[in-house]
């Protein structure tokens, strides 16, 4: 492991125990308003300042990667999952059933991922609770996220059906859901553990944009997309600097799982 | 062979227009009002009227009867009507059409210059040094949201455009940079490279036309990522186009709007990618 990956595995680690930490660190929770500090710099009490209704930033940068960082793992294992049962179904069963899915597949990957989510976000109510809001942005990442991965299972799953070791266990008899669950599902794993983590990066980015957006997690539960939100009202970049902290955060998680990625890569290699 | 790819993606368009259009029919009918009309708060009319026009509406609770009259007007260009705008869907694509297709031409073609401009240097003056700082840029530039780059865009007063190429941007060049350096890697290049080729003539000759059918397949994808890339542009950018429209009928849950164009987009991608795909297979057919 080089010292990038390794620099990778450090700031992936450190971020995720502060998110966990959250409620020692930052006790007062992140929806507390400091009335008589609103919109307040940096200092002793307020590491990263207040936003605009007097919430400390630094209990909403923290409150904020831990729901980034739990769900989208979590958006992750279901669009993985989905992709594991329609495109390795799909390519174990192969034929017409192979050719429908990924025709179905082929439609959604031509479709802009942005404009899929927010028509599909606009189909749930928009005034809904924070919890409700923050479970919906996510299960629709995992519900709509799995064509990707689907295309490419389905490729490898093919490849599986028509292995030598399959035609065996045919041979001796076993058919069916057996052999699905006990020949091909198996050793689709390495597949399946690059896509789930390959998604785990897209659905922060999506999650942040959906944010800014005004689509994603609601008022007033934080995530990385709400708090980037809060740049729209910036006038100039050097204006407030501590306001980028959850950016700098952002881009430091994403960087760390493409660097881990691409490791994971060179190892399949 | 060629006729029978143009055949496969023609079949596909129309599955998807056939597809977009029940999605859009459905996704009307099941929507929140469907059943209400404004007309009848009217006090000019009288309980005649108010009858007439819920037995004209009555029509429409026939599954197959709404859905053959939608797509008879969705046929006839007529897309229905936006709920929050109350104008025509129709109207509102042809005024906002023109800025978002020069929007995503210019950004395109920036993002296609920078990244193929950047993959061959760092292909043709193999330093390591180069590579990194380009591959380092480039991964920055992934690992930002789209919609943080349009607002940084707000912020630098720098045109729409240059943020859809900067989104765009590390993508092709991430995949360009690979191409290249397999390409360059090849035996029949190291044997030009040997016997003494100019690195000009290597590349237009021997590089170029092998990568030439990738490529076009990215710019096909391209198009579908710069598509993507105009909501939070024009949406952030207070720029009038097709995206900001796609984002304020979600914002309004204004379905008819939203789906029609969710539908539109959908077919200007399929039908990027099937065209370089079709140009990619007759490159391929000339190669060999």
């Amino acid at each position: 492991m080089n010292l990038w990956r390794k620099l990778a595995c450090v700031v992936l680690a450190t971020v995720m125990c502060a998110a966990i930490a959250a409620n020692w660190l930052a006790p007062a929770g992140y929806a507390k308003q400091y009335r008589e500090a609103t919109d307040a710099p940096p200092s002793h009490a307020h590491w990263l300042g207040t936003d605009e209704i007097g919430r400390d930033r630094f209990a909403r940068v923290l409150y904020g990667t831990r729901i980034s960082l739990l769900l989208a793992p979590a958006a992750a294992l279901l669009s993985t999952l989905m992709a594991a049962l329609i495109g390795g179904l799909a390519g174990y069963l192969g034929g017409i059933w192979a050719r429908i899915a990924m025709a179905v597949t082929d439609l959604f990957l031509s479709l802009p991922w942005l404009f899929l989510l927010i028509t599909a976000r606009a189909l749930m109510p928009l005034n809904v609770s924070p919890l409700f809001s923050v479970t919906v942005t996510f299960l629709l990442l995992g519900l709509l996220g799995w064509t990707t991965a689907a295309r490419v299972l389905c490729t490898t799953a093919g490849a599986i059906r028509s292995a030598d070791f399959v035609r065996q266990a045919r041979a001796l008899g076993i058919s069916g859901r057996r052999l699905f669950w006990i020949q091909v599902m198996p050793n689709l794993k390495p597949v399946l553990y690059a896509q789930f983590w390959i998604s785990i990066p897209v659905f922060i980015l999506s999650e942040a944009n959906l944010g800014i957006l005004g689509l994603g997690v609601a008022e007033p539960l934080p995530s990385w997309g709400s708090l980037l939100k809060e740049l729209e009202s910036l006038v100039s970049v050097g204006e407030e600097p501590w306001k980028f902290v959850p950016l700098v955060l952002l881009v430091l998680v994403v960087m760390s799982f493409q660097l881990l990625l691409s490791a994971r890569e060179e190892v399949a290699a | 062979m060629l006729r029978a790819k143009i055949a496969g993606h023609a079949l596909s368009l129309m599955a998807t227009v056939l597809l977009g259009g029940l999605l859009s029919a459905t996704l009307m009918r099941l929507a929140p009002g469907f059943d209400v009309d404004e007309q009848e708060l009217d006090p000019h009319l009288n309980a005649a009227s108010v009858q007439a026009l819920r037995a004209a509406r009555h029509q429409d609770h026939n599954v197959f009867r709404f859905y053959f009259s939608y797509m008879n007007r969705a046929a006839h260009g007529d897309l229905g009507r936006s709920l929050a705008l109350g104008q025509p869907v129709r109207t509102l694509l042809r005024d906002r059409a023109p800025l978002t297709l020069r929007l995503l031409s210019v950004g395109l073609a920036l993002a296609w210059v920078a990244a193929l401009g950047l993959a061959l240097t760092a292909a043709w003056l193999r330093l390591s040094t180069f590579d990194l700082l380009t591959t380092m840029v480039s991964g920055t530039f992934l690992c930002i949201p789209a919609a943080v780059l349009a607002l940084l865009s707000v912020l630098w007063n720098v045109p729409g455009s240059l943020a859809i190429a900067l989104i765009v941007f590390p993508r092709i060049y991430r995949y360009a940079r690979n191409l290249l350096a397999k390409s360059y890697s090849l035996p029949h290049i190291l044997t030009a490279r040997a016997k003494g080729l100019g690195e000009a003539r290597i590349l237009f000759w021997h590089v170029l036309p092998g990568v030439a059918p990738q490529l076009l397949a990215v710019a096909g994808v391209s198009v579908s990522m710069a598509v993507g890339a105009a909501i939070p542009v024009e949406a952030l950018c207070g720029l009038a186009g097709v995206g900001q429209l796609a984002w304020q009928a979600a914002l309004a849950r204004d379905l008819p709007l939203l789906v029609n164009i969710t539908v539109l987009v959908t077919l200007v991608t399929l039908l990027a990618n099937s065209g370089a795909d079709v140009i990619g297979h007759m490159v391929r057919s000339q190669e060999s």
